[in-house]
């Protein structure tokens, strides 16, 4: 290296740029040792790293139990979602539209649940459920996930309504548009690109959800308590194979939902 | 036999009031089928409240609506026979210039032939028929305004409302869709209500100019007589410029007042009515002698010339400025009073010249204090 | 007011009808259990007498007091280190890079947590074990002799936490720096301030709320979590999310369970209470 390479390596400039390699190296280091040992040939998942194969890939998609665990998660996912976009949507709408008394204090409330830890939210479900002897299921796992999730679509979705938004459903309901009418064919499709955006967001934070999901349910389990499950037996290359498809369908996802909102943000600008 | 057509519209004193504020005091109006009416007034003045009353997006807290002698005061927007174009057009974003231009047609009892058709007609009558599938993200400022146009045109409204619809729109753009909306007006023969803060687009457009100020009306009349003969000092000042002279009725014969002011009399017409329609309106009654009044002159009725008229006292020219077609002048009175007026170039003054300006009895009218 | 101003119906009737289901369904699954929580967690288990006998053990008791001081004390390295970090990683974002390459180094920020919550503390353990990739490569470079023993500690804990909270940290502070004038630090500059005076009083005082969010978060998510020191912290310092998990799998014991769930919940509660002044100088500023 010679002497002018080296003081601009060290003037800010570069002083930044080494820094930023040096914080990306260590926040892509354990992903990266992850997916790499999801191919290794071996049954360790630890250097020395032995040819690349799927036999990994294809254990996981054998085994009955993490399939089955990925549906359920799915289902809890895709149903828990839902409704926290229907209920979060009504919501906004109901208080972006209307004037209503004690306002703040209903905003308040309803987002109230993502300042408390999911711990909480499990627990007080588990608490209520075996009071009422109700048995741990897929059901209070879903319900659990709406109760984390609907604050976050509400959130979103209150976000969007703008005067602007409001002045065109009052050109609807002037051309003679009912009021049902004007959700479905004029906010809804206005508000598509957020709304897919928040089921997709929704939908993650579910499919990853542990804690409440351990806590709620006992036979049928999601994925995150599935893994858990396998965990216990130490390291296994089964495991990154699992965590490396999760990555890369997630990664899809999060992609799908960043070209939406960015396109939203496109488009009003 | 002669029927006495029955108003339109009819506003029969509204009140609305806002917190600490009363936004329209008890605002009554008449308004004829077909006829092209602008409310005008500084912001606050209440004329989009009355607007929004009219649409039925706001609800006033006294008074009634009757549109075709039918009371709609209570009727949602949806109901009533008018259709709002709004300030930002309220288009809807996620549909084709043809599709906004249909929404209200999917409503109506309407095969899809003849919605298509309509649609059709209405993008021909704004000029619109080569964008009709493009998106509304892709048309340009004037392009949008002429779809939200021809989106409440199409539902046939009896009386379309237009929010200071080209208050986004540049100078030249201005001119042009003000010519357009005349058109349009004049070829659907509907009775349109427009509201801006531009006298200038008042004049141009209107058969009937409300003026308004604090949540009252106060002056209505076509745009020559508000302008010409206003009925009060705040359209006199609203409406152009003028020379206002202030001082007490000294004596009244007939409509012809005599103005007794800091420098000597004058002479002039006392103002009509608010509402006072015609162009050569009878004059109110109001002022009597001992009467604090004002006396307005336009500055484009004085000269120079003392023939048939009355003079004021000597002014200094103060100021001059150059305005192409005319030169407005500025000048001031020995005793300090404020005079503007307008004049062809080759008859301009220099700055400092004493001149003495003259105006017909005509020319000058006198309103209220 | 010069546009026609949106219709807000006076009877609020139909707009709270519309906000009816996700009240009802926040207070029948939130409120409620919270509030059968906190009366369950007033009853010993053992005795069935009523009182705050749960909640004096959690500070009286040697095992359930170390696991709340643990679990402060962890909290709080994580919550300093993280911002420690996090704070040069956002401020070389916004001063080296362009807009465009900003935004693509965000996204890859936020990449590796893509991964399942779980996996990412497991993918530490295969990182950190004794015979992890880590201790491989010190051990072939020739750096150490034996292995290091990093897996099963408290610092690998804290590495799990540090990973997610420098990101998430990078984030808030990120959002705070982009937001400020460049014109402000210019002009300080232009004043005659010098560079390290105009970053200590222009700079770092505009970015305080990103900081504040940042840690409020690193406080609520580290305090509450039970996955990362579980799988990777071993059992010599167990933090007061593994021993609510205890009480509730081993013991059953869920009246002391929802009692220190209820503490954790109060340390929250103060840690909003101490950053609130900069949290809602953030909204102000928004």
């Amino acid at each position: 290296m010679n002497i002018l390479s080296l003081r601009r390596a060290l003037s800010w400039k570069g002083l930044g740029l080494l820094y930023m390699l040096a914080c990306y190296g260590f926040i892509f280091l354990p992903v990266i040792v992850l997916v790499l040992f999801s191919f290794q040939d071996g049954r360790l998942p630890v250097p020395p790293f032995h040819g690349p194969t799927l036999f990994w890939y294809g254990e996981v998609l054998a085994n009955s139990r993490l399939v089955a665990a990925m549906g359920n998660s799915f289902l809890v996912g895709v149903g828990s979602s839902l409704l926290s976009l229907v209920l979060g949507f009504l919501a906004a709408y109901g208080l972006a539209r209307y004037r209503l008394r004690g306002r703040s204090l209903i905003r308040g409330f309803l987002v109230l649940p993502m300042a408390v830890s999911y711990l909480i939210v499990g627990m007080g479900l588990l608490v209520m459920a075996s009071w009422a002897h109700i048995a741990p299921s897929l059901w209070l796992v879903g319900i659990s996930h709406v109760v984390i999730n609907m604050p976050l679509a509400f959130a979103l979705c209150a976000a969007q309504f703008s005067e602007t938004q409001a002045r065109i459903e009052m050109a609807a309901g002037d051309l003679g548009a009912s009021l049902p009418r004007i959700l479905l064919q004029v906010t809804v499709p206005m508000m598509a690109p957020t709304l897919i955006a928040a089921f997709i967001l929704c939908f993650t934070l579910s499919w990853d959800e542990f804690l409440s999901a351990f806590l709620l349910s006992r036979f049928e389990i999601t994925l995150p308590v599935a893994i858990w499950g396998i965990l216990r037996g130490g390291l296994n290359p089964q495991t990154n194979a699992i965590g490396s498809l999760v990555f890369f369908g997630v990664v899809a996802l999060a992609l799908i939902a960043e070209a939406l909102l960015f396109r939203k943000k496109k488009n009003s600008a | 036999m002669t029927v006495t057509p029955l108003p339109h519209l009819c506003i029969e004193k509204i009140v609305k009031r806002y917190p600490g504020q009363m936004a329209l005091d008890h605002v009554s109006l008449s308004v004829e089928r077909g006829s092209y009416v602008v409310l005008l007034g500084p912001s606050g003045s209440g004329k989009t409240t009355l607007l929004s009353i009219i649409g039925g997006f706001t609800m006033p807290e006294g008074g009634a609506i009757r549109i075709g002698g039918e009371d709609v005061t209570a009727f949602p927007p949806s109901r009533r026979p008018t259709t709002t174009v709004f300030q930002d057009y309220a288009l809807f974003p996620h549909m084709t210039v043809a599709t906004n231009v249909g929404f209200g047609l999917k409503m109506k009892p309407m095969s899809p032939q003849e919605r298509k058709q309509r649609v059709q007609d209405m993008l021909r009558l704004v000029g619109l028929e080569q964008q009709r599938d493009r998106a509304i993200q892709a048309l340009s400022g004037g392009q949008r305004q002429r779809v939200a146009l021809a989106r409440a045109l199409a539902v046939d409204p009896e009386i379309l409302l237009l929010d200071e619809p080209l208050g986004a729109l540049d100078l030249a753009l201005r001119r042009q869709v003000q010519e357009e909306l005349r058109r349009l007006q004049r070829q659907m023969n509907r009775t349109f209500i427009h509201v801006t803060h531009d006298q200038e687009e008042a004049m141009a457009l209107a058969d009937l100019v409300v003026v308004m100020s604090h949540g009252r009306i106060e002056d209505v009349g076509t745009p020559r007589r508000v302008y010409l003969r206003p009925a009060s000092r705040f359209t006199a000042t609203f409406m152009g410029e003028s020379t206002q002279i202030t001082g007490r009725v000294a004596h009244r014969a007939g409509d012809v007042l005599t103005l007794e002011t800091a420098f000597g009399t004058i002479e002039g017409i006392a103002a009509p009515n608010p509402g006072a329609v015609g162009d050569m309106p009878s004059s109110s009654t109001v002022l009597q002698k001992d009467d604090e009044a004002v006396a307005i002159i336009r500055p484009e009725n004085f000269t120079f010339n003392p023939e048939n008229k009355q003079s004021l006292p000597t002014a200094t020219v103060m100021e001059m400025i150059f305005q192409g077609n005319y030169v407005r002048i500025l000048a001031l009175t020995d005793a300090g009073q404020e005079l503007v007026l307008c004049l062809p170039p080759q008859q301009a003054p220099t700055v400092g010249t004493r001149i003495v300006p003259c105006c017909s009895v005509d020319d000058v009218v006198i309103v209220p204090a | 007011m010069s546009e026609v101003t949106v219709r807000k119906t006076p009877d609020g009737m139909k707009g709270f009808l519309f906000t009816l289901p996700a009240l009802a369904w926040l207070a029948t699954f939130f409120a409620a259990p919270l509030l059968a929580m906190i009366v369950i967690s007033l009853r010993d288990s053992a005795t069935g007498q009523i009182g705050i006998g749960n909640f004096t053990r959690i500070f009286m008791e040697k095992s359930y007091e170390s696991a709340l001081l643990n679990s402060v004390a962890l909290t709080a390295t994580v919550t300093v280190a993280s911002l420690l970090l996090a704070y040069p990683l956002a401020y070389s974002i916004v001063t080296v890079l362009s807009r465009r390459m900003q935004r693509v180094a965000l996204t890859f920020a936020v990449l590796p947590f893509w991964t399942s919550y779980v996996v990412r503390s497991y993918a530490w353990l295969l990182v950190l074990a004794p015979t992890g990739f880590l201790n491989r490569l010190l051990l072939a470079l020739g750096l150490i002799h034996t292995h290091l023993r990093l897996a099963y500690t408290p610092t690998a804990t804290e590495i799990g936490f540090v990973h997610f909270f420098i990101m998430l940290d990078t984030l808030t502070i990120y959002a705070s720096l982009v937001q400020i004038n460049p014109r402000l630090a210019l002009a300080a500059r232009d004043l005659g301030a010098s560079s390290l005076r105009t970053f200590l009083t222009v700079t770092l005082p505009l970015s305080v709320p990103g900081i504040a969010v940042g840690a409020f978060l690193t406080i609520v998510l580290c305090l509450g979590d039970y996955v990362t020191p579980q799988i990777l912290g071993g059992m010599r310092a167990i933090v007061l999310p593994q021993t609510v998990m205890m009480q509730i799998q081993k013991h059953l014991d869920l009246p002391m369970a929802s009692a220190m769930s209820l503490v954790l919940t109060l340390i929250m509660a103060l840690a909003y209470l101490g950053l609130r002044r900069f949290l809602d100088a953030g909204e102000r500023s928004r």
